[in-house]
């Protein structure tokens, strides 16, 4: 079978991108250059796959494992995708 | 104790102008006409200390800046304080001085990224423009951040004698390998201001350049991101000061000065706090100079009552006192302001070419600068 377009890559954070906790907010940070962006509700979770080890059809069993009844296969590849054009992802 | 009004929103980012000193001499350098003596500026341990209490506050970027901010010997070890307090680095430099063992050394010491000035794509232009020999440092230095693997952004101010050169300034970013070029149009205050003569574009050159940037970026589907500051002397519309007066970042001079813009320390009736004095979170909660213009009860009309007051906080409070006197009212680069007038003047008179730059000279105050 070949993968969907979109699903056939392995994200990894982009080389530049700094991942932390935000004590202070109390939020998920990935961090840029003049960037912050905000993990919020299961984005974090998400992020957390993304080490270049699982391609995104792995990403997606683990999370439909982790969240039954939670629409993952159809959000968490454009997600990704999203991720990936506005370069946090690669 | 008992107080009324909740506590802000947490800061974002911190400016850190290190220090004045800078061997470029810019017409229209952001730092005030009254450049602070390196023998007033913070040791290391205040500023180890303002990292730490801005990363307790909640600031998660900082920009070390100047002046440039690579004269100051202990840059090292201001990195990792920032890097300890969790706050990611971005050195803003004329790549003068940025030799392959200093970056090393910044780049141990947790340097996460750099911002490279350039004048002109030109190199005699770039040179004479920052008043000294530096376009084949510049050159040097973007290569060895490259090589380095850190995200390379070039940064240039925009006016009269460069805006001609926009597409060339972009393939220059492009062959530099930047991940992003700043195109920032020349804003008028200080020593901006006081050149205005010499660096006012003309309606036609921003036109121009306004067109060649969108065309690289539809170009550009992958390239280096291109972000373009717009003028407001020329569009009619107020830009958003900082993100919101107090709102999102602030400033640490020198010699510890805490603002909420670098051009800040203009405005009279700030009372500007130190961080010598006091902590930065009660600077931030509480002091006059963040409380004074923070969200919108300050304003007057038009402000007050247009619906865009949340959008663009009125516009820029130096702009407004250097134009009207008033820090309180409208920027006058927006059209509804009453004095708008004024800047429609001037944008559509242009420059004057006869005008001559004065720039600053380290150590002295406007009244001593030199006339090149
Ligand atoms: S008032 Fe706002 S826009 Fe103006 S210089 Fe200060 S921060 Fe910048
Ligand atoms: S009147 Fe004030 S709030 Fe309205 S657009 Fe102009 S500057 Fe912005």
């Amino acid at each position: 079978m070949t993968a969907a377009p979109g699903t056939d890559w392995r994200p990894a954070l982009a080389p530049a991108v700094v991942r932390r906790h935000d004590p202070v907010r109390d939020a998920d940070l990935l961090l840029l250059p003049e960037r912050v962006g905000v993990l919020t509700g299961s984005a974090a979770a998400v992020v957390g796959l993304c080490d270049g080890t699982r391609g995104v059809d792995d990403i997606v069993d683990d999370l439909a494992e982790r969240f039954p009844g939670a629409p993952v296969a159809t959000d968490v590849p454009p997600f990704l995708e999203r991720l990936r054009k506005e370069g946090w992802l690669r | 104790m008992t107080s009324a009004t909740p506590s802000p929103a947490r800061p974002w980012a911190l400016l850190a102008e290190l220090t004045h000193a800078c061997p470029l001499h810019c017409g229209y350098c952001s730092n005030p006409l009254e450049l602070t003596r390196r023998s007033r500026e913070l040791t290391t341990e205040q500023w180890t200390d303002v990292m730490r209490q801005a990363g307790e506050l909640g600031v998660v970027h900082t920009h070390l800046s100047g002046g440039e901010p690579l004269l100051r010997r202990d840059l090292e070890r201001i990195v990792t304080a920032a890097e300890a307090a969790g706050i990611y680095t971005q050195l803003v430099t004329s790549g003068v001085g940025l030799d392959q063992a200093r970056l090393d050394a910044l780049a141990s010491a947790g340097l996460r990224s750099v911002q490279l000035s350039v004048q002109h794509a030109d190199p005699r232009a770039s040179d004479r423009i920052g008043g000294h020999r530096s376009f084949a440092e510049k050159e040097r230095a973007a290569q060895l951040v490259r090589a380095a693997g850190l995200p390379l952004g070039l940064n240039v101010v925009l006016h009269r004698e460069n805006l001609d050169a926009v597409d060339d300034l972009i393939e220059l970013g492009i062959s530099w390998g930047a991940d992003r070029i700043e195109l920032a149009n020349v804003q008028f205050y200080g020593w901006g201001l006081l050149n205005r003569a010499a660096l006012l574009p003309t309606r036609a050159q921003i036109a121009g350049a306004r067109d060649a940037v969108e065309r690289w970026r539809d170009r550009l589907a992958t390239g280096p991101e291109l972000v373009w500051v717009v003028p407001d002397y020329f569009d009619g519309v107020a830009k958003p000061c900082m993100g919101g007066w107090g709102a999102v970042s602030l400033t640490v001079t020198p010699d510890g000065t805490v603002l909420p813009c670098p051009a800040a320390a203009a405005l009279p009736d700030l009372d500007p706090p130190n961080i010598r004095d006091h902590p930065l979170h009660w600077i931030w909660d509480h002091s006059k100079a963040f409380t004074r213009y923070r969200g919108t009860d300050w304003m007057a009309d038009p402000c007050r009552s247009c619906s865009r007051r949340d959008e663009d906080f009125g516009g820029c409070r130096c702009q407004a006192y250097a134009l009207t006197g008033d820090a309180g009212r409208t920027d006058p680069a927006c059209r509804l302001s009453p004095e708008h007038g004024v800047i429609r003047a001037l944008a559509d008179e242009g420059a004057d070419a006869t005008a001559p730059v004065r720039r600053r000279v380290p150590g002295r105050s406007e009244g001593a600068a030199a006339r090149v």
